[in-house]
């Protein structure tokens, strides 16, 4: 197994102590201050034990009631819902859970690190898609017919997605949708960055289209919405029947999420709302300014309109991503992702992220203006 | 845009009109008419500086007085107000719900200063029936600014 891409480079960046990076993939605002403050509660009155392995009941109700509320979703809280270590242990025990030896899952990439590796940890066998920047970075219905066999179980659905920006809509999911419930393929959908997207119209989960909540896992957390990274809180839901094996697992391998972190994320979600709106709007200035001024310089971008990602081109200069970004790293002391870190078809692109102050980012900004009149 | 734009630079009044634009997805000429009508409408009211005296070597005092009026039937909260504000040595007047009515806010050079400003000027007022001078010791956070506090990013560089 492969170490990851990004951490590779990190590390050379972390070697530069005057360098300045837009490689980060975490919020750059700290958890609201009510969140932390009903984490600290929690911990002054003595809420020190385990959780149950499910997680607080108080917390999978919210959950539910948030499922209610935003997507006309119902839920179970008992059955149906369950908190996990961040969204990154519940995609892996939902790979753990589904797949048996030799069962295909289907990965459109580029995509965050961890599926294909998970999915082979799991006993299967990753197929991926390479999702074109012609479409946007979307999955289109031709791409997944043509990737299914025989032994295809998952389809792994990561949008808002990091690390292209890229989003589904409703139209797009249909077809998607259609295919699954034809050929009998579950999905598992990260949808870490749904609060992040900025068409002005909320995210659709495909769990919402009819026939899929029943063969559908729903990965979310706590992280990207609300800027509780460090509190490594997740949850999933979906159908009992698989939602139970994975709480199995999870049992085994975890016992509970942190305690403080679910009362936390309990309050997160009963009056959060607002932040979050207030973070989605200076991610969506900043998004707006950074594909302007990139587009400016020539470095294209297509409008990416979820998550906090840029994924702009640089397959008119002539050399890859890789260089692009060591060179960029040497001469400018900026750090930013090549595509290739997300798989092979990342090549001639860079992540960007904008979890970073406007400050910030002007002046990264004027830094690869100097790189690219000098080199190019 | 309207509110948006108004949230954006009521955090900072310095963006420039280019990169305002740009936030917003406008025009800059719509930005541009945009601040003009909301400053001819009232809405922008003025663009202004945090400082943070207590790092220069100006000496400053700042005090929050509570004012106790009685209205009458000719004279009610507006007009005292007016009478309280018109100082220069007044920075702030709210009127209030609670014990007292208004609550106004004074800047000087020294304490001795401020006290004359209160017996002197602000007591004789007609109408005012009492005051309690309170002085500022230290200032922890101002619109919405702790100050002093310089953000340090902290995020460690191993994210995938």
């Amino acid at each position: 197994m492969q170490p990851s891409g990004i951490r590779k480079f990190f590390d050379i960046v972390a070697e530069m102590p005057d360098a300045i990076s837009l490689g980060v993939g975490e919020p750059d605002f700290d958890t609201p201050w009510h969140i932390r403050e009903a984490g600290i509660y929690s911990l002054e009155k003595g809420r020190t034990f385990y959780t149950s392995n499910a997680g607080l009941m108080e917390l999978r109700k919210e959950i539910a009631a948030y499922y209610e509320r935003k997507h006309r979703l119902t839920y179970d809280p008992v059955s149906e819902t369950f908190i996990t270590v961040g969204g990154s242990e519940a995609i892996d025990m939902a790979l753990r859970a589904m797949l048996d030896p030799g069962d295909e899952v289907i990965i459109p990439e580029p995509c965050y690190v961890s599926y294909v590796p998970c999915a082979r940890l799991a006993g299967g066998v990753p197929v991926t898609i390479p999702l074109k920047e012609y479409n946007e970075f979307r999955l289109t219905p031709e791409e997944l017919e043509a990737a299914i066999t025989e032994k295809t179980k998952v389809l792994v659905l990561a949008f808002p997605n990091n690390p292209t920006g890229a989003i589904m809509e409703e139209k797009d999911l249909v077809p998607i949708a259609k295919i699954c419930r034809e050929r009998d393929i579950f999905v598992v959908s990260d949808e870490i960055y749904g609060e992040l997207t900025y068409t002005g119209k909320p995210h659709m989960t495909i769990a919402s289209l009819p026939g899929m909540q029943e063969r559908t896992i729903v990965i979310n957390g706590f992280s990207k919405a609300y800027a509780m990274t460090g509190w490594r809180l997740g949850f999933a839901v979906g159908p009992k029947e698989i939602i139970s094996q994975m709480l199995k697992l999870h049992q085994y391998a975890i016992m509970c999420a942190p305690t403080t972190s679910q009362y936390a994320g309990v309050e997160a979600l009963r009056n959060g709302d607002e932040d979050v709106a207030k973070m989605r709007e200076a991610y969506n200035q900043r998004r707006r300014y950074l594909v302007k001024e990139l587009n400016d310089m020539g470095l294209h971008c297509f409008e990416p309109y979820g998550a906090f990602y840029v994924f702009p081109s640089i397959q008119h200069l002539g050399i890859t991503s890789d260089e692009f970004a060591t060179r960029l790293l040497e001469q400018e002391k900026l750090a930013v992702v090549p595509g290739t870190a997300f798989g092979d078809c990342g090549e001639g692109f860079l992540r960007i992220s904008y979890a970073y102050s406007l400050a910030e980012l002007k002046e990264a900004l004027g830094r690869i203006r100097h790189f690219i009149e000098n080199n190019f | 845009m309207r509110e948006e734009l108004l949230r954006l630079i009521e955090n900072n009044s310095r963006i420039e009109l280019a990169e305002l634009a740009t936030m917003l997805g406008a025009s800059e000429a719509a930005v541009a008419n945009e601040i003009a009508e909301l400053e001819k409408s009232g809405v922008i009211c003025g663009y202004y500086t945090l400082i943070n005296w207590d790092n220069t070597d100006e000496e400053k005092v700042d005090a929050l007085i509570e004012v106790r009026v009685n209205t009458q039937r000719d004279m009610g909260f507006d007009s005292i107000a007016e009478r309280i504000y018109k100082f220069d040595e007044v920075k702030t007047c709210y009127l209030i719900s609670g014990a007292y009515d208004f609550l106004v806010m004074l800047e000087g050079k020294t304490m001795r200063q401020v006290a004359a400003f209160v017996s002197n000027k602000l007591s004789p007022v007609e109408f005012v029936t009492g005051t309690a001078t309170h002085f500022i010791l230290k200032r922890y956070k101002d619109f919405g600014t702790v100050l002093g506090e310089v953000k340090k990013d902290e995020r460690e560089r191993i994210s995938l």
